[in-house]
């Protein structure tokens, strides 16, 4: 599937591939039976703070992907097993010698009683820059999944590349979650009153299996003028911020990572 | 399609006679009439003068707010759930006259969680005097303007005035203090109405809102006979 | 086109089916102050024509090209994360089903009545009014899409007290951005279910909640 577009591919373009797979050590821990990937996407295994929960921390060569590149990554937390993923520095999605927009494909899989934390550093829309992204996951019955997905446009007073984002989860077998954003110049209206509205920086913090949770009935709430928590149709919860900048952006999901208590 | 049977409307989207079950629907009333006329107070009146004898509901029309809905609940005159408030997006008239659908629905919700239901009354949001109710969402129209909007209310006429069931003038108390001519604001609405009958009102003095109440009470029974079992021709489900 | 006409009845601002209560969020942006004047009233249209009305036209389209309307009506409700959204989204789809079922008759749309008598999502009803209409999966994406930047554009015309010739000349000078809409969208129809478009705003997902909670607001969403 992430192979699928076949178009001319510029010699000076990357195309790389990382997988993670996590799954339960017998001993209450988490094994990584298999981690590789090279270049602009590079999973490194850190110290975790929960001895159930293996992390990796994605870490190298974080200039791409430029225009043309095409980078895709795999991960998968097995029934029972417990990861978290993050990242050393942001991404900077940056022009390459193509016009051909870059791709970055992330699939994320979750089984029955395992725990994916995907937790990457902020993506930059660099100025003159194309990028399609698409991340899929499928999260079993019984299965937890928060993903944190940040966006910036442009670094400090620059204007954004084109950045198309998408996000698509299934739950059970079944839609839980699609959503895709197109922003930057030549994504029309993305600046006006019902999309970013001058902001700089949009992201979005989702929480996949509430059903596992013993709390009440989950209710939507604003998080201040720019940011709400909405309970989805299906056993999720999702925060939609945004902010005039990343830093302000990641405080707000932050507060909402820690409230949430996941 | 149904066309083994007599019913005018199969299809619920008008105000069909029965329910999908086949029971009779309630009777709906439409109470309209310019802003601040006394339409939610009459209203609240009529709920403590009747809900001993029938089963009944409320639909509000605010123009900006839940207001009138609220006003409802803090009185206590009906249960909440026998309370609903819809919203009109800056065009109460066009709630209760050209686009219905959000108020047969508040309707039906009603019928479906509150009922059985003898009786619904549906207040329009307040509005000018050329609003009226469709006939798709109510049966019979009750148009209500008081003595302190000017005593040329009648005499002006418009669609309210000249056509509902029935006008109320309310705030008769108020007239010596607002100069208005009572007996010419009956002359003016019998000329304007014809045979169609005009009750003065006034909520504070006796006998308050039973006139009324008894009006609405004759409403009720003849609708109640005109419609009075499943065979009596109307739109009758087959067995 | 297979019925100008039918389409004319049903894209008309006055079919009775709700949506004259609604302001599509502009209600919300106006207060915010992102909504003060026609330029504004044209890029927030723009926006929410490729994101929410693209959206809805594809939901239109790929129903009134036969999908099954409860796919599609799940497929909405993951592409409509704020709870205010999907409960307009429903009311309206009730509302436009009633009027639908009086206006074009139809076993498709008495089978979803049936199936979501709370209301099935908006777009979802549209594509199979059109259907029972005789009209075609574009006809309904562009009735989808029109009714997204109609809908602003005349509640902003109540909320700022704008010029009504300006509102619509806004909307005029949308039309071929709304016709590659629909365009867009009638080719995502032909396509599955799971890859037709899912384009968000992000300020309109925000500002519904805050809108819903509001205690004075003269639209409903």
């Amino acid at each position: 599937m992430t192979e699928a577009a076949a178009a001319p591919r510029s010699a000076a373009s990357v195309s790389a591939r990382a997988r993670i797979t996590a799954v339960p050590d017998g001993r209450g821990g988490t094994a990584l039976p298999l981690l590789s990937g090279a270049g602009p996407v590079a999973p490194r295994r850190t110290r975790s703070a929960d001895p159930a929960a293996a992390r990796v921390t994605l870490v190298g060569a974080m200039s791409a992907p430029l225009s043309g590149d095409r980078l895709a990554l795999e991960v998968r937390a097995e029934a029972g097993a417990a990861l978290r993923v993050d990242g050393s520095a942001a991404t900077l999605a940056l022009p390459g010698r193509t016009a051909e927009p870059a791709r970055y494909d992330v699939r994320l899989e979750v089984g029955e009683g395992g725990r994916l934390h995907w937790l990457p550093e902020q993506l930059v829309s660099v100025r003159g820059s194309r990028l399609r992204q698409h991340l899929r996951a499928e999260v079993a019955r019984g299965g937890r999944l928060v993903v944190r997905d940040e966006q910036v446009l442009g670094r400090a007073g620059e204007e954004p590349g084109r950045l198309s984002s998408r996000l698509t989860v299934r739950y059970g077998g079944r839609p839980l979650f699609d959503q895709q954003l197109d922003l930057g110049p030549g994504a029309p209206g993305w600046d006006g009153g019902a999309v970013l509205g001058g902001h700089r920086a949009v992201g979005q913090l989702l929480l996949v299996g509430t059903e596992e949770r013993d709390a009440g009935p989950l209710l939507a709430r604003p998080l201040g003028e720019s940011a709400v928590v909405t309970p989805l149709a299906g056993p999720a919860l999702l925060v939609t911020a945004v902010a005039p900048d990343a830093l302000r952006l990641r405080h707000v999901l932050d507060t909402a990572l820690t409230f949430t208590s996941w | 399609m149904h066309l083994d049977h007599a019913a005018p409307c199969p299809e619920r989207h008008t105000a069909s006679v029965t329910l999908p079950d086949g029971r009779r629907r309630a009777l709906r009333v439409g109470l309209g009439g310019p802003v601040g006329s006394g339409k939610t107070a009459t209203v609240a009146a009529l709920c403590r003068a009747l809900r001993d004898r029938y089963s009944l509901a409320v639909v509000t029309n605010d123009i900006y707010t839940r207001e009138d809905a609220a006003f409802l609940l803090r009185e206590a005159v009906l249960p909440p759930e026998r309370i609903t408030a819809v919203e009109t997006g800056a065009c109460p008239h066009t709630a209760i006259r050209d686009d219905i659908s959000a108020n047969l629905e508040a309707v039906e919700d009603l019928e479906d969680e509150a009922g059985p239901l003898d009786l619904v009354l549906v207040e329009s949001g307040g509005d000018n005097l050329t609003a009226t109710f469709s006939k798709g969402l109510v049966d019979v129209q009750i148009f209500v303007i008081d003595v302190a909007g000017g005593d040329d209310i009648p005499r002006k006429g418009g669609p309210g005035v000249t056509t509902a069931d029935l006008l109320v003038v309310n705030k008769t108390d108020l007239a010596p203090y607002v100069g208005s001519d009572l007996a010419g604001m009956a002359r003016d609405a019998e000329q304007q109405r014809g045979a169609l009958p005009v009750l003065f009102q006034s909520l504070r003095t006796e006998p308050g809102v039973l006139p009324l109440a008894d009006w609405v009470r004759e409403q009720c029974a003849a609708w109640a006979a005109t419609h009075a079992a499943p065979d009596a021709g109307t739109a009758a489900l087959p067995a | 086109m297979s019925g100008a006409a039918a389409l004319l009845v049903l894209a008309d601002g006055r079919f009775p089916a709700g949506g004259h209560a609604h302001s599509g969020g502009a209600e919300a942006a106006v207060r915010a102050g992102r909504v003060r004047s026609a330029s504004d009233l044209a890029e927030f249209c723009r926006g929410r024509l490729h994101t929410a009305g693209l959206t809805a036209a594809a939901l239109a389209a790929a129903a009134a090209a036969g999908h099954d309307p409860l796919v599609l009506d799940e497929a909405a409700d993951a592409r409509t994360p704020s709870p205010a959204l999907r409960r307009t989204a429903r009311r309206l789809g009730r509302q436009l089903m009633r009027a639908a079922r009086a206006t074009w008759p139809g076993p498709d749309l008495d089978a979803l009545a049936a199936a979501r008598p709370k209301g099935a999502h908006q777009p979802v009803v549209l594509g199979l009014a059109a259907r029972s209409a005789g009209l075609g999966p574009l006809d309904a994406a562009q009735a989808a899409a029109y009714e997204s930047i109609s809908s602003p554009a005349t509640a902003v015309v109540r909320l700022l007290s704008l010029d009504p010739l300006e509102a619509t000349a806004v909307l005029a000078r949308l039309a071929p951005a709304a016709d590659e809409v629909a365009r867009q969208a009638e080719a995502a129809a032909q396509g599955a279910v799971e890859e037709l478009p899912a384009a968000s705003a992000p300020l309109l997902e925000i500002t519904a909640e805050q809108h819903a909670a509001w205690q004075v607001r003269l639209f409903a969403s």
